[in-house]
């Protein structure tokens, strides 16, 4: 082993492989690298790569790790804040809690694997964010999953929307980890390109925080769990690519297998292995499997790498160095040992029937080298491969079509077709309306004894034990905003978040995202993410909730279209005292419902033009930064002085649907409704309209003055508009010129029975 | 008390199980499944999960763990010992417990509050409660699904042996408040001595205001209460 402390002057030369391919045009096209980039390598090591370190660039520079067309916009968005102890650039975002703890918590996607394989690639999602969590030290205790779908009229939609919801499921009920909430929604954008993205929560105390560097030279580095299979080869390369007809059968080979079992005592073995001082970093063997864990943990810690792929533990015989390096076989970890505590590992290792083999050392010269026995298969120096991808700023213009759409004439969607009651209640039976209990009846939501809020309410909460707090989390985006107005429709993303922590009772703090695009190489699709990232940096700012972390999911298209801009918010909150929990629906009859904030006329990008006209179109709603941070203290002023009874954030279905899950509940028991709106809009607007900045809140009509009083304080608009009834009355709401007048029974059916009408019995796979 | 919650590789539930025993006042240990000598406990608790990830059938290769013979023999000397869900799906497995434990009628992993019906009340696990109470407790599994022949049936109902029942919210024995299928509703039963129950539903998860339900807490407190009255 030369190891040179200076820069090193000589170009180690390696010999090609035998047996290897040679390196020609059409290769690296192959690998995704352009002609430029493949160059650019060619000057980074002074010599042409090897096949091997060939496939090692093209996983670091591919989009999903080197995030080439996002890094210089991503750097607008707000990360710091005093309670932020760890932002973007390690596994995952730390905040403190207080009393000691701190949460790390991130999200990521899992789109093209799921949209091949809806199973496995849901399940190893969700297998993946679990582990970057539990590799900065936190213990997960809660799983969210956001999810978007085509229209379940599809079979083939059907079959994706079963399985992902079956593999995100098994694996969390498995690995043992709460789910408590998250988002789905259908919509013919979603259509070849389902979104598949899982969030996790852990908690740690503060002194327990570890982090993913490869710090000392001469340390031990070691992979631990399961063997490396010729599964996922080159995800991340795939991850990074357009889907066409051709990528199921194709593609199925990359998509990676997960193993629910091995991860739960992988992560009961990671967490015992930083309780025990013997390693100083840890991180998942994710995307670009070895490549990228060695890669990134030697750049953080500015140190080099070298490994032997003869000492990895392999599924099958003859895999090349190539196939080690870039396989994305599930729950494996790199693990960085203190030089002289192998064996404490090995110790931990073996209680949790695990394999741990040492498979390198960290080394002072700064280069990423890989043997295979004694012999050297690729010498890269690790710096430029986790840094020296090339970055980029595109045009964005944005597309015709969508101002087209934007700007469509809706007046004679305003006059409804047949009567209100009709409407109202085709709406609430609307896929994207109904309630998902099909979806988490399925999931664990109660394990680990600590929810306080499962999923069906405005964001999931979990106790942290010991203490007085909890903490809240949920995930949103409405694509459609986004499609019409990226811009605004990040910021409602954002905004939307916030309301949903706040009506739990939490003041948000900080978030994490995941942008799920189309082709960042296309103008108009680059246009998107550059205002959704501008939108989202903004509201960000206003609500002071920075970004911690997140995933960027290019190439979303499929035979060259792609989903709508989805840039999903998955936002953490604090609770300080549980008592402050409050629920979304109402809790008893005689209480007062007041509206927080204004019906508008805005009924552009509404699920009642999806429903009644299967229109996407129109101005999304306008959302006031200013105002939205005045609703968000109003009410958590409110909670703390123990005005409200239930607090509930209007969304998809505007105010008649959102005033329809406080009457339901759970479905359990249900309260009747009177309400009279007396806005000066057409009915379709004050009922449907799905304007922002509106919360609508229950309480004790001896409390209706100070909740008035609260709100006037904050300058939020507010007024008492109806009377929560026993669960033997109607639900009724009246407007200027019609009402909605439905039994629950009518509610209640069209609400809860929506999905599993759909979706029971359950759907084979058909094509 | 002193309690030991076996933890086998794929446990998910045996902190939230050590949490409640201890909620009780139990002097509470978590046993290794490899360990081999239970000595000194007054009782031995099941939790739920995935041990070896279900990987066979739910409970099949626990059953064969080195400290399932010491279960054995431990229940056959009268020790208590509790399975819940996974745990209930073992001791099936090991024999422990008469019948079996199916993949779900709907197919899916349900995962809900259900109420049971407290059909025995001289138990050692729940004489806490009043007959007839019914009991909201969350469920969470995919293989619930309660099997047995006839014969069994019968004699599981003669004798008693039914301990939990799925039920509706007011009491009424449904198909439609039976969440997974099982024969007669069977939620939770005994062996023939009395001393081993093995149950579906999560009492674990029933202990607090903020979990939603209380109703578990008395499974824990009875079992507390016996072994005291014992002179334990």
């Amino acid at each position: 082993m030369s190891v040179n402390e200076s820069k090193s002057v000589t170009i180690p030369l390696v010999p090609p492989r035998p047996g290897d391919p040679e390196i020609t045009p059409e290769v690296v096209t192959e690998h995704g690298l352009s002609k430029d980039e493949y160059e650019r390598i060619c000057r980074i090591m002074g010599r042409t790569p090897t096949f091997t370190e060939l496939g090692v660039f093209s996983a670091m520079w591919s989009e999903h790790c080197g995030y080439k067309n996002s890094k210089r916009l991503l750097q607008l968005l707000p990360t710091e804040a005093p309670w932020v102890i760890q932002g973007p650039g390690e596994n995952a975002g730390v905040i403190d809690v207080g009393e000691g703890y701190a949460v790390a918590f991130k999200i990521e996607s899992h789109n093209h694997p799921s949209a091949v394989e809806p199973y496995q690639g849901a399940a190893t999602g969700v297998g993946g964010i679990l582990r970057d969590v539990f590799t900065m030290g936190a213990r997960p205790i809660a799983v969210l999953d956001s999810l978007r779908f085509g229209d379940l009229d599809s079979a083939r939609v059907r079959y994706l929307f079963g399985g992902v919801v079956n593999g995100v499921g098994d694996y969390g009920n498995c690995v043992g980890i709460p789910n408590i909430g998250g988002e789905v929604a259908f919509d013919r954008g979603y259509e070849g390109n389902p979104i598949v993205n899982a969030m996790c929560i852990g908690l740690m105390k503060k002194e327990d925080l570890i982090t993913a560097s490869a710090s000392g030279v001469g340390n031990t580095l070691m992979a631990v769990g399961a063997r490396t299979g010729r599964d996922g080869i080159h995800g991340a390369t795939f991850a990074s690519e357009e889907l066409s007809e051709d990528s199921d059968e194709a593609s199925r080979p990359q998509v990676q297998v997960g193993d629910p079992f091995t991860e739960k005592l992988l992560l009961e073995a990671s967490l015992e292995l930083i309780s025990s001082g013997s390693i100083t970093g840890i991180q998942d063997m994710g995307a670009a499997g070895i490549t990228s864990s060695a890669a990134e943990m030697a750049g953080r810690a500015g140190n080099g790498v070298e490994i032997d792929v003869a000492r990895v533990p392999v599924r099958e015989p003859n895999m090349t160095p190539y196939e080690i390096l870039l396989s994305e076989s599930q729950e494996r970890m790199l693990v960085v040992a203190t030089k002289g505590h192998e064996d404490e590992v090995h110790r931990i290792l073996e209680k949790w029937e695990l394999e741990a083999e040492v498979i390198g050392e960290v080394t002072a010269d700064g280069r990423f080298r890989v043997l295979e026995n004694q012999l050297v298969v690729a010498d890269i120096p690790a710096l430029p491969l986790t840094e020296g991808c090339p970055t980029y700023e595109r045009e964005g213009i944005e597309a015709d079509e969508v101002r087209k759409l934007r700007e469509m004439d809706l007046a004679e969607h305003l006059i409804p077709q047949g009567d209100l009651t009709k409407a109202f209640l085709l709406l609430l039976a609307s896929p994207n309306v109904a309630s998902k209990r099909w979806i988490y009846h399925q999931y664990d939501t109660t394990v680990r004894t600590s929810t306080a809020v499962r999923p069906g309410g405005d964001s999931g909460v979990v106790r942290i034990r010991g203490t007085e707090r909890a903490i809240a989390a949920t995930t949103d985006c409405n694509g459609r905003f986004v499609y019409l107005d990226p811009r605004q429709g990040a910021m409602i993303a954002v905004a939307e978040a916030a309301r949903n922590l706040v009506c739990s009772g939490a003041m948000p703090t900080a978030i994490t995202n995941n942008l799920n695009f189309g082709n960042p190489l296309k103008e108009h699709i680059y246009y998107q993410f550059r205002e959704a990232v501008l939108g989202m940096a903004d509201a960000c700012k206003a609500f002071e909730t920075p970004v911690t972390g997140g995933n960027v999911s290019f190439y979303n298209e499929t035979d060259g279209k792609a989903i709508y801009p989805t840039p999903v918010i998955g936002m953490v909150g604090l609770i300080e005292n549980i008592s402050h929990i409050l629920p979304h629906s109402f809790q008893s009859e005689g209480d007062d419902i007041v509206l927080l904030g204004e019906n508008t006329a805005e009924i552009g990008g509404a699920e009642y033009l999806y429903v009644t006209a299967g229109l996407v179109a129109g101005f999304p709603p306008k959302v006031d930064l200013a105002h939205e941070r005045q609703l968000q203290r109003a009410v958590l002023a409110m909670i703390q002085e123990n005005e409200l009874q239930s607090a509930h954030d209007c969304s998809e279905g505007g105010l008649a649907c959102a005033l329809a899950e406080c009457a339901l509940g759970n479905g359990e028991s249900a309260f009747g409704v009177n309400v009279e709106l007396d806005d000066a809009l057409a009915p379709v607007e004050s009922l449907f309209a799905e304007s922002q900045g509106r919360i609508v809140v229950s309480c004790n009509p001896d409390r209706t003055q100070n909740v008035i009083r609260i709100a006037m304080d904050h300058g939020v608009p507010a007024r008492k508009i109806g009377t929560v009834k026993d669960g033997e009355q109607s639900f009724h709401v009246t407007v200027a010129s019609g009402q909605i007048r439905a039994e629950l029974s009518e509610l209640h059916d069209a609400y809860f029975g929506a999905i599993p009408a759909i979706m029971d019995p359950p759907v084979s796979s058909e094509q | 008390m002193r309690v030991g919650v076996i933890t086998f590789p794929g446990s998910n539930c045996d902190y939230d199980l050590y949490k409640a025993a201890q909620q009780i006042g139990a002097n509470v240990e978590f046993i290794w499944h490899r360990q081999k000598n239970l000595d000194g406990y007054d009782a031995v608790m099941l939790p739920g999960g995935f041990s070896y990830g279900d990987y066979l059938r739910a409970g099949a290769i626990a059953q064969i763990s080195p400290v399932m013979e010491e279960v054995s023999r431990f229940a056959a000397n009268g020790g208590p010992v509790l399975g819940i869900c996974n745990g209930f799906q073992i001791l099936c497995e090991a024999g422990l417990l008469p019948g079996a434990l199916v993949r779900n009628a709907s197919l899916h992993f349900e995962s809900k509050d259900i109420h049971v019906l407290v059909e025995q009340t001289d138990t050692l696990f729940t004489n806490k409660y009043e007959n007839g109470q019914i009991l909201r407790i969350p469920i969470a599994h995919a293989e619930g699904n309660y099997e047995a022949n006839e014969q069994l049936l019968e004699e599981l109902e003669d004798d008693g042996r039914v301990v939990f029942r799925y039920v509706s919210s007011d009491g009424e024995l449904s198909k439609e408040a039976n969440p997974n299928g099982s024969r007669n509703n069977i939620a939770g039963l005994t062996n023939k001595s009395g001393n081993v129950l093995g149950m579906m539903p999560h009492p674990e998860r029933a202990m607090e205001d903020i979990l939603g339900s209380v109703d578990g807490v008395g499974v824990f407190l009875s079992l507390a209460t016996n072994l005291s009255t014992a002179g334990i």
